[in-house]
């Protein structure tokens, strides 16, 4: 039976329609041809074809940021997911105060990143900071955190006593610091989704695995890990968006410096479009960044078919 | 026993790592600029003193940051209630050709990351004069489209023929959101409405955006550009951080439960 009119069904959609075409579907579409012209201003002035993706994939400046955003990414992403997977598992048992820890875990997620990435900065302070004095207990000398950019792995190799090529040099420590408060930021949300999913896994299945002997590991191993498989999955990708997006953190905490050294794609797209003023070109970088992360996505869907167990 | 002392000991340990920016943030919020760069470390402040609070609030006009960030956040919070319930309304219950379309062409469109959207929204609103307005901050956010995904999952709840009899009494479909389905969904309604102010608090890029004048700033931007203006006083800066969170962690405390469940549904990232 048609509960509603056609009249009816118009109406009450009109408004999510509307906004999502215009402020989402077109706006997709304008940036699509915006990326084939000079358009300083946003204007379809100066049509360049192809230019702006010529120019973006022979900039060296674009490849630095490209590598500095997967750096980022998989820097963080071990430590998002593999602390919050660890977490979850030691929550996933009848605990006094569960539901004090979870609260605390998660306090970071629902805080500004702004508010919080000033404290950060604070915090990684060169003179008088927290971690310079907590490094100080331990008579080791401060570290530049994020103003120091060079490359973690030279400063690791440089305090042992040797030295490494410069293209073995890695994130800096600048942008290594960024990863420090990125990972403690989104860390309660991932813990908060694997405990939703393990709360899925019957516990039936590990009272017959202890029957049969099966160790702590093996439990986790045959058990856990396979059928948890569909929530890493979408952590995985959540997270794989999330840290590629990366703006805010970046903006408070080091603009980008210190040489450039924690510039990331949202970051670069930003600047050219709002400090250089040139749209046509930042669009194109939009898109960029857009056919990465669904490339991405597809990739790890494709590799999920087969590994991920549905049950 | 001796292994349940042990995950209490790292869950404590855990904790307290993660607490520890909050704490530093009000403990220097509480000391004086002498005390919290001194060279002598101390951990806590000599007295709780307040006046980092109200020398921070006058330095920058704090008061209409946080008037600008109360308007936005109630509008979109209340026309995103609006839009989304009518929406979930119809998609819940409504048959009609086309439903499948329009419900994947909003999937697909909250797949796409927001950087792809922010500079044509810039120029769109450019062109409507709305830059530096409340309508650039709200108008563009007025819908959720995973506000509607939610809702219409709770809505489905309700059973059907419930539906089917207020439509045979004669009661229009409007009358039944109100009078039939508002009331059966109120706390999924408080879980969205939660879900957005805390989002719209914290939103951050997007007024950066499309906002210059200081009349027109929001909280976060304003707390930036604090940070970016008085960067030395970190005094000053730890007590503006703390009045900036205050306003969500009550919001948090009062309502955990339900914002936890949600996030854990929603792939929305702070």
């Amino acid at each position: 039976m048609k509960l509603f009119s056609k009249k009816i069904i118009f109406l009450f959609l009109i408004p999510t329609l509307s906004v999502v075409i215009c402020f989402k579907l077109i706006p997709i579409i304008y940036a699509f041809i915006l990326s084939f012209y000079n358009a300083p201003l946003g204007m379809l002035e100066g049509f360049i074809s192809f230019g702006n993706y010529r120019e973006l994939l022979s900039s060296k400046d674009f490849y630095t940021v490209l590598l500095q955003t997967f750096y980022f990414v998989i820097c963080a992403l071990p430590f998002e997911i593999g602390i919050a997977l660890f977490f979850a598992i030691l929550l996933n048992r009848q605990l006094k105060g569960l539901s004090l820890y979870r609260t605390v875990y998660f306090l970071p997620v629902v805080t500004s990143v702004v508010a919080v990435a000033i404290v950060w900065k604070w915090i990684f302070k060169v003179d008088g900071g927290l971690a310079n004095q907590f490094l100080g207990l331990f008579g080791s000398q401060g570290l530049k955190w994020l103003e120091e950019p060079r490359g973690i792995f030279i400063l690791m190799a440089n305090s042992l006593g040797f030295s490494i090529p410069s293209y073995l040099e890695g994130p800096s420590l600048a942008l290594v610091s960024v990863i420090v408060f990125s990972v403690w930021k989104a860390l309660g949300y991932n813990l908060i989704i694997f405990m939703s999913g393990l709360k899925n896994i019957p516990d039936e299945l590990y009272e017959a695995a202890k029957i049969d002997g099966a160790s702590n590991w093996q439990q986790f191993r045959h058990i856990t890990l396979p059928l948890l498989s569909p929530t890493t999955f979408y952590i995985l990708i959540m997270s794989t968006i999330g840290t590629f997006q990366a703006f805010n953190q970046i903006y408070i905490m080091t603009e980008g410096g210190p040489i450039g050294t924690t510039k990331v794609i949202v970051y670069y797209l930003y600047e050219q479009a709002f400090d250089s003023h040139r749209m046509g070109y930042a669009s194109a970088i939009s898109l960029v960044l857009f056919v990465i992360i669904l490339t991405l996505t597809l990739v790890q869907r494709k590799v999920a078919e087969k590994r991920v167990f549905y049950g | 026993m001796h292994k349940k002392l042990l995950i209490h000991l790292i869950l404590i340990i855990f904790g307290i790592t993660m607490m520890t920016p909050f704490i530093w943030m009000l403990l220097t919020s509480f000391k004086s600029p002498q005390e919290a760069i001194s060279q002598d470390f101390h951990l806590l402040p000599d007295k709780i003193d307040l006046s980092n609070y109200i020398k921070a609030w006058k330095k920058v006009p704090f008061t209409i940051y946080f008037e600008n960030t109360i308007i936005m956040t109630l509008f979109v919070t209340l026309i995103v209630l609006m839009t989304s319930s009518l929406a979930a309304f119809i998609f819940a219950w409504a048959d009609f050709k086309g439903k499948d379309v329009i419900f994947y062409f909003l999937l697909s469109m909250m797949m796409v990351p927001m950087p792809v959207f922010l500079i044509p929204n810039y120029i769109i609103l450019d062109k409507l004069n709305w830059l530096d307005t409340f309508y650039a901050l709200i108008v563009p956010w007025s819908i959720n489209i995973f506000s509607i995904f939610l809702l219409r999952q709770h809505f489905k709840t309700i059973p059907k023929d419930l539906i089917e009899a207020a439509v045979i009494d004669g009661c229009t479909p409007l009358k039944i959101l109100w009078h039939v389905v508002i009331p059966l969904s109120k706390p999924s309604l408080v879980t969205v409405g939660i879900f957005n102010i805390i989002g719209t608090w914290n939103s951050f890029m997007w007024p950066l955006v499309v906002t210059n004048s200081d009349d027109m700033r929001v909280i976060q931007v304003g707390l930036s550009f604090f940070n970016q203006g008085e960067g030395t006083q970190w005094t000053l800066q730890m007590a503006a951080a703390t009045f900036t969170i205050i306003p969500v962690l009550i919001i948090y405390f009062i309502a955990q439960r339900g914002i936890m469940a949600n996030f854990a549904r929603s792939g929305i990232k702070g």
